[in-house]
C-alpha cells in the first residue's frame, strides 16, 4: 500500500504543478503575445459551410468567416496566410475558445446575451459581420408552405445552436407540436434531411442557402417565407483578454470603415501614397496609420488597417466575393449594406 | 488502541516498535495525500473563480427552452433543465436495458452456434464475430441509421403488417393509422432509437458471443462425452450440463461487455437519438456551465456502470462452484 502511494507521489506533484501554470495570467494581452511568439493565429471555423468557411478543391479555406481570420492574421502578424484553421462543430466551439485551443472563433456564431455575459458563456463579441435570420427549408414536393404546415412533423436541427431554442419558442407560440431531430454536426443534419427523415430543416437563412448549393438538386428545395429570429453572426473571443478582443474588434471595424472610405484591396497602396503626400487628409492618414498611434494603442503594427485590407479587401468586397454576387450563393446585401445605404454596417470613428 | 508497546521490561524504544511504526508511516502518507488533495481542490476553486466559473447549481431550475423528440416522461420546453437531463437519462436507461437483453440473447445464440455440428452455422457465426467486432461502433451506427433505416419507405408506401407498421419515421405497434401523411399509433419507436439499439446489440453481441464461446470451451470435453453416454440429447447436454458450468467463466466476461454497452450508448448523437449525452450537450451550450454539466454526466455514467457491475458481481456469486 505504502509503495503504491509513494510511486504515485511524483504524478500527484506533477498534476499540482500543471494546475499552477494556469494561474499565471498576464494583465496585458497574454493572447497577443502568444500569437506573436507562435507566429500563427489559430482560428476556429465551421469548415463545411460554402460562402462562410469551406475547403476548396485546392485545399485552401475560403469564405467570409475565413476572410475575417485572414484579415486579423494580416493585421497582427503582417501575413494573411499565417493562420491555422480548426474545424469546430456547433457544440464544441465555445469550449474550444474558452480553453484557449483557438484564439478567435469566426464561425457564424450568433451574438446573444447568454453567450456574452460573464455568468453565461463569457465570450466577447466582435462587430457583427453578417446580419441573418433563422429560416426553414423544405422540399418543394412536400407541399409545406409555412411554419404552420409543419405541425406534427419532424424537423431537423443542429444541437447546441440558438436555432434549436428559437424553433421551440416559435412552435410554442403557434401551439404546434413537432419532433425536433437533433444532430451534432451540420453534415449529419443535412444528410438526415436529404434522407427524408424530416420534412424541413432549420438554420440561419444564409446557411440554408449555402448548404443548398451542395445538394444534388438545389432547385428542388425552397426557403419558407417565415423568419424565426434575429441572428447577428459575429466573431468572438474570450472575455478574459480585453486587449486581444479590442484588436479583433477594430480589425473588423477597419474592414467596414475601409468600404465606407472607398478603400479597396486594389487601391489601398495608392491611398497610402496619397495620404503620405497630402498632410491635409488627416482622417485618411490616421486610418491608414501614416500618422498617430492607433496601432500602438492596440498593440498592433501601425499599418494594421492596410495589412487587413490588402489581405481580404474591404467588407463590401469580402461580402460580394464570398456570399454575394460574386459567389454561388448570390445573397442580397440586405441588412448588410453600409449604414449610408440604409444597412446596419456601421463602424465607429477611427479617432 | 494498542499503539503502545507492552511494557515488558520497557526496553523497546517506540521507534523500533513493530506495531507503531507502520501506523505512523501510514498516517504520514495519509496526511501528505490529504494536503495534496486540499491543495489541488483549492487550486481548482481558485482558478475556476478567477475565470468566473465557480460551481453553481442555480441554473438547473431554469426553464430549458428546448424540446426533446421522444421521452417516456412528459417534457416540454417550459420545464427546467433538470427535467430535461432526467428525460435524457431515462432515454439512456431505456436503450441500455433493451440493448443488454438483445445483446445477451444474440451473443448467446451466436456463441453456442460456433459449437454447432452444422458447418454453415459455425462459419456464419465466425464471420459475424470477425466482421462486426473489427469495425468501429461509430461507423456501424452511422451505417445503420443513414444507410439502412433512412432507406425505409415512408407514408403510404411504408411496410405494413397486421398491427404493425415500419416506416422511415419509426416502428408503430397496435393498429397504426395514417393521419395527414404521418403514421400514428399507441406504441411507437423512432428509427433513431431503432438504429442505436440495433447498432449496440449487433456490436456488443459479437463480443458476448466470444465470451460465451470461451465459457463453453472451458468445460472439459469429458463432460459432453459423459452426458451423451448417459443418454442426454445434445440440447439437453448444453442447457443442463455445459452452460451451468460455463457460466462461471462467462459471467465475469459479460460484466465488462455490459459496462461497455452502457458507455457506448453515449454515441447516440451519431444517429440523432436524444440520450443523456445529447441533452447534456445542449444544456452545456445554452448555460455555459461546462464543469457542472460534465460532473452530472460523469456521475450518471459512473453510477449506471457501478450498478451493472454490482448486479453482475452478485450473479457471479450465485453461479460460482460451491464446494462443500
Amino acid at each position: 500500500m505504502l509503495r503504491k502511494f509513494v510511486s504515485l507521489l511524483p504524478l500527484i506533484a506533477a498534476l499540482a504543478l500543471v494546475g499552477c501554470a494556469s494561474e499565471e495570467g498576464g494583465i496585458q494581452s497574454q493572447k497577443m503575445a502568444t500569437i506573436k511568439s507562435r507566429g500563427k493565429l489559430i482560428c476556429g471555423v465551421d469548415g463545411k459551410l460554402p460562402g462562410f468557411s469551406f475547403v476548396g478543391p485546392d485545399g485552401n479555406y475560403s469564405g467570409l468567416d475565413v476572410d475575417v481570420c485572414r484579415a486579423t492574421a494580416a493585421a497582427v502578424l503582417g501575413d494573411p496566410n499565417k493562420v491555422d484553421y480548426r474545424d469546430l462543430n456547433s457544440s464544441e466551439r465555445f469550449a474550444a475558445l474558452a480553453s484557449g485551443e483557438v484564439d478567435l472563433l469566426s464561425r457564424n456564431t450568433t451574438y446573444t446575451l447568454s453567450r456574452d455575459a460573464a455568468g453565461g458563456n463569457s465570450l466577447n463579441f466582435a462587430p457583427t459581420v453578417f446580419y441573418d435570420g433563422q429560416g426553414l427549408m423544405a422540399p418543394n414536393a412536400s407541399g409545406v408552405k409555412s411554419l404552420k404546415d409543419l405541425s406534427g412533423k419532424p424537423i431537423c436541427v443542429e444541437s447546441g445552436t440558438t436555432t434549436e431554442l428559437n424553433l421551440a419558442d416559435r412552435m410554442r407560440e403557434i401551439k404546434a407540436t413537432y419532433t425536433p431531430l437533433k444532430f451534432q454536426t451540420g453534415d449529419q443534419t443535412y444528410a438526415a434531411y436529404l434522407g427524408g427523415r424530416c420534412v424541413a430543416v432549420t438554420s440561419d437563412r444564409s446557411q440554408l442557402a449555402a448548404k443548398r448549393t451542395g445538394f444534388p438538386d438545389p432547385a428542388a428545395h425552397s426557403l419558407l417565407p417565415d423568419v424565426l429570429s434575429k441572428e447577428p453572426l459575429s466573431p468572438a473571443t474570450v472575455n478574459a483578454d480585453p486587449a486581444w478582443s479590442d484588436a479583433v474588434r477594430w480589425t473588423v471595424f477597419a474592414l467596414m470603415q475601409a468600404e465606407e472610405l472607398g478603400i479597396t484591396k486594389a487601391n489601398v497602396d495608392a491611398k497610402v501614397a496619397e495620404a503620405r503626400a497630402n498632410a491635409n487628409l488627416a482622417d485618411l492618414r490616421r486610418f491608414l496609420g501614416v500618422e498617430g498611434d492607433f496601432g500602438k494603442q492596440l498593440s498592433m503594427p501601425a499599418d494594421f488597417v492596410v495589412q487587413a485590407v490588402k489581405a481580404a479587401g474591404n467588407y463590401g468586397e469580402i461580402f460580394e466575393r464570398n456570399v454575394g454576387s460574386g459567389s454561388k450563393l448570390k445573397l442580397d446585401r440586405g441588412y448588410n449594406r453600409q449604414w449610408k445605404d440604409g444597412g446596419l454596417i456601421y463602424s465607429p470613428p477611427f479617432r | 488502541m494498542v499503539l503502545l508497546p507492552p511494557s515488558a521490561g520497557g526496553v523497546t524504544p517506540w521507534w523500533r516498535n513493530r506495531r507503531l511504526i507502520p501506523w505512523l508511516v501510514q498516517a504520514a502518507v495519509g496526511l501528505v495525500v490529504l494536503v495534496l488533495i486540499a491543495f489541488l481542490v483549492g487550486n481548482l476553486v481558485a482558478n475556476l473563480s478567477a475565470a468566473g466559473l465557480l460551481l453553481s447549481w442555480g441554473w438547473i431550475d431554469n426553464p430549458s427552452g428546448f424540446d426533446i423528440a421522444e421521452t417516456l416522461l412528459p417534457f416540454d420546453a417550459s420545464l427546467p433543465y433538470w427535467r430535461a437531463l432526467l428525460a435524457g437519462l431515462v432515454n439512456t436507461l431505456r436503450v441500455v436495458l433493451a440493448g443488454l437483453i438483445g445483446a445477451t440473447v444474440l451473443g448467446t445464440l451466436v456463441g453456442t452456434a460456433s459449437f454447432s455440428s452444422n458447418g454453415l452455422l459455425r462459419g456464419l457465426a465466425r464471420v459475424y464475430v470477425e466482421v462486426i467486432r473489427n469495425i468501429p461502433l461509430l461507423l456501424q451506427l452511422i451505417f445503420w441509421y443513414f444507410v439502412v433505416f433512412l432507406a425505409l419507405p415512408d407514408g403510404i408506401d411504408a411496410i405494413q403488417l397486421p398491427g404493425l407498421v415500419l416506416a422511415k419515421s419509426g416502428l408503430f405497434l397496435g393498429n397504426p393509422e395514417l393521419v395527414n401523411g404521418v403514421w400514428q399509433a399507441p406504441l411507437r419507436f423512432t428509427v433513431e432509437f431503432g438504429a442505436l439499439l440495433t447498432g449496440l446489440v449487433v456490436y456488443t453481441g459479437a463480443f458476448i458471443a466470444e465470451v460465451v464461446r470461451g465459457g463453453i470451451a472451458s468445460v472439459p470435453r469429458g463432460q459432453w462425452e459423459a452426458a451423451s453416454s448417459l443418454g442426454f440429447a445434445p440440447l439437453l447436454t448444453l442447457s443442463r450440463i455445459v452452460l451451468p458450468q460455463a457460466l462461471r467463466v462467462i459471467v465475469p466476461g459479460l460484466n465488462s461487455q455490459y459496462i461497455s454497452l452502457a458507455k457506448n450508448s453515449s454515441l447516440a448523437v451519431a444517429c440523432g437519438f436524444t440520450d443523456l449525452y445529447s441533452v447534456s450537450e445542449t444544456t452545456l451550450n445554452q448555460t455555459g456551465r461546462a464543469v457542472e454539466v460534465m460532473l452530472i454526466l460523469l456521475g450518471s455514467y459512473l453510477v449506471i456502470d457501478l450498478v451493472i457491475s454490482a448486479l453482475m458481481n452478485g450473479l457471479n456469486g450465485l453461479v460460482q462452484l460451491r464446494e462443500r
